[in-house]
């Protein structure tokens, strides 16, 4: 498998502040699970929002899709964010828009024909255990249901990598059972995923899943960052 | 037909991504009050220059003659020879001796019956009209004609005594362009804040469409769009509003009777140019708000 994902001695610094992220290195294969960790305030979310493209780095090197994005021109990035699929953890639905438009956002912005959204939009409100609450607006929807819309619009577009900040925080065990079970089930189709996740017990559900740690804006071990969780370790993984 | 019901469909989805309603409420009406008064400038400077340019046309081509002559037989003799000659003369192509009657009814309000008594001497006029073009070397010409006749004569030009009133008009007229150029400077201010503005409360939106894979292109059409509306509805009322106040004072004008007042009218041609500025309006907002937003965009990564 080839690297799909690239960090070299990547920093992040927000202002006149010490950097969030320090010396942070390491690559992720194009069809891998990777499991980010770390306590509060380690800086999953930062690393996160440069490996969506909502920043960019201080100092190192990002390669996505075997280009250096630290140096690419504005004008190209909507073509590498159409690759990525992203849960945030706010979830960031467009409140004025209904859970089906929500959804369906992404298909629009890549220009697909109208009459070509109902179909895949229907399928995944359905699977996410929305079907009859298409037409709602995200403030009538619970916690849990507005991250199940959050989810269902990063996968909408079968992106190559799905990035999702803490999936499951918002939903009960089962549901959170059956994301994996999706996100798993992308992750055969080829899709990288990577998720940021306190959820240990979650980890370990996924067979050949591997895991970073970070402490403190650096990879935990940086001579090898990536590691199987001990669950899987049984798996085989 | 599908097809059609298809792009339909797609295009409100598109335009859902903003929040429905106008983007920034005053905007229409802050659009009409502007075009209201740039509607109004306009038709004041096309009404002017209208004016001006008949004036000009007018005047350049016409003189009076005076026979300045005390003696009322010897006045009567010489104005019959100087008809004469100027009904001879090249480049005049009409000659009107002024009856004395119709200048004594004139002089009245100033002189009173002495006006008519024949005790004042009043000169003869006569209103030559000439032939189209180098006004000045026919008037001239004409001097020269009539100096031979007698020393008593005056040749003068309208356009002489009419040019600081065409001058003063015409003033008026670039005031009124200038006034049309702030107004639509103005209304580009405008659209620009108000377009900042939107930008800034929809900032979240336009962050989550931009993670997605919007570009910028297709961001700013949302914002062009809407802030295009906004300007099409107060444009047309704007220009509404103007048109009827330009009839109502178009009519006042004709009541007046007045020749010089007269002058200053909309020939339909000036009509379709004040039709253009709810148009360029329109466009004006639409390039103002879709700059305005790229460069908003730009700033983000």
């Amino acid at each position: 498998m080839s690297a799909i994902v690239q960090f070299e001695n990547v920093g992040l610094r927000y202002g006149l502040d010490s950097e969030t992220l320090s010396d942070v290195s390491f690559s992720l294969h194009g069809g891998g699970f990777y499991f980010l960790t770390g306590a509060s305030g380690a800086g999953k979310t930062s690393l996160l929002k440069l490996l969506y493209l909502a920043q960019r780095p201080s100092r190192g090197v990002i390669r996505l899709f075997g280009e250096d994005v630290v140096t690419l021109p504005r004008k190209r990035l909507p073509g590498f964010r159409r690759r990525i699929g992203v849960v945030f953890q706010d979830f960031r639905l467009v409140p004025h828009l209904s859970a089906y438009d929500n959804i369906a956002l992404p298909l629009r912005v890549a220009g697909m024909e109208e009459a070509e959204v109902d179909a895949p939009v229907s399928e995944m409100l359905n699977w996410v255990g929305l079907g009859d609450r298409g037409q709602a607006r995200p403030a009538t929807l619970s916690g849990g249901e507005q991250q199940r819309v959050a989810i269902a619009r990063a996968v909408i577009a079968r992106p190559e990598i799905l990035v999702a900040d803490e999936p499951t925080g918002n939903v009960d065990a089962d549901m959170a059972s059956r994301l994996m079970t999706l996100f798993e089930a992308l992750n055969r189709l080829g899709t990288t995923i990577v998720v940021a996740t306190h959820d240990l017990p979650l980890i370990g559900q996924v067979a050949g899943a591997q895991m970073m740690r970070l402490d403190k804006g650096r990879l935990a071990d940086p001579t090898g960052a990536l590691r199987y969780p001990p669950l899987s370790q049984g798996n085989g993984g | 037909m599908s097809g059609t019901r298809d792009r339909r469909a797609a295009a409100a989805a598109r335009h859902r991504l903003l929040p429905e309603g106008r983007v920034a409420g005053p905007m229409p009406w802050i659009i009409a009050i502007m075009m209201f008064l740039t509607v109004l400038a306009a038709a004041a400077g096309l009404g002017l220059g209208a004016a001006v340019r008949s004036m000009s046309a007018d005047l350049a081509g016409r003189a009076t003659v005076q026979i300045v002559e005390a003696g009322a037989e010897a006045r009567d003799r010489l104005s019959a020879r100087v008809a004469q000659a100027l009904r001879g003369a090249d480049g005049v192509a009409r000659v009107e001796a002024v009856d004395p009657a119709t200048l004594s009814d004139q002089l009245r309000p100033w002189l009173g019956e002495d006006a008519t008594s024949g005790d004042l001497p009043i000169p003869a006029l006569i209103d030559v009209t000439l032939t189209a073009g180098q006004a000045d070397a026919k008037v001239d010409r004409l001097r020269r004609l009539l100096s031979g006749l007698s020393p008593k004569i005056r040749v003068e030009p309208h356009a002489a005594f009419l040019l600081p009133l065409a001058g003063l008009l015409s003033a008026l007229g670039w005031l009124a362009a200038g006034i049309v150029l702030l107004m639509a400077l103005a209304t580009g201010a405008v659209v620009v804040l108000a377009a900042r503005g939107a930008h800034d409360s929809h900032r979240g939106t336009i962050e989550v469409l931009h993670l997605m894979g919007a570009t910028d292109v297709q961001i700013a059409r949302l914002f062009q769009r809407r802030i295009a509306l906004d300007a099409m509805l107060g444009s047309l009322l704007g220009f509404a509003v103007a048109a009827c106040v330009i009839l109502l004072l178009g009519a006042r004008l004709i009541a007046t009777g007045s020749e010089l007042l007269g002058a200053v009218h909309l020939p339909w041609s000036s009509w379709v140019m004040l039709l253009a500025l709810p148009v360029g309006g329109i466009l004006l907002a639409m390039l103002a708000a879709r700059w305005t937003v790229l460069r908003a965009l730009g700033r983000a990564l």
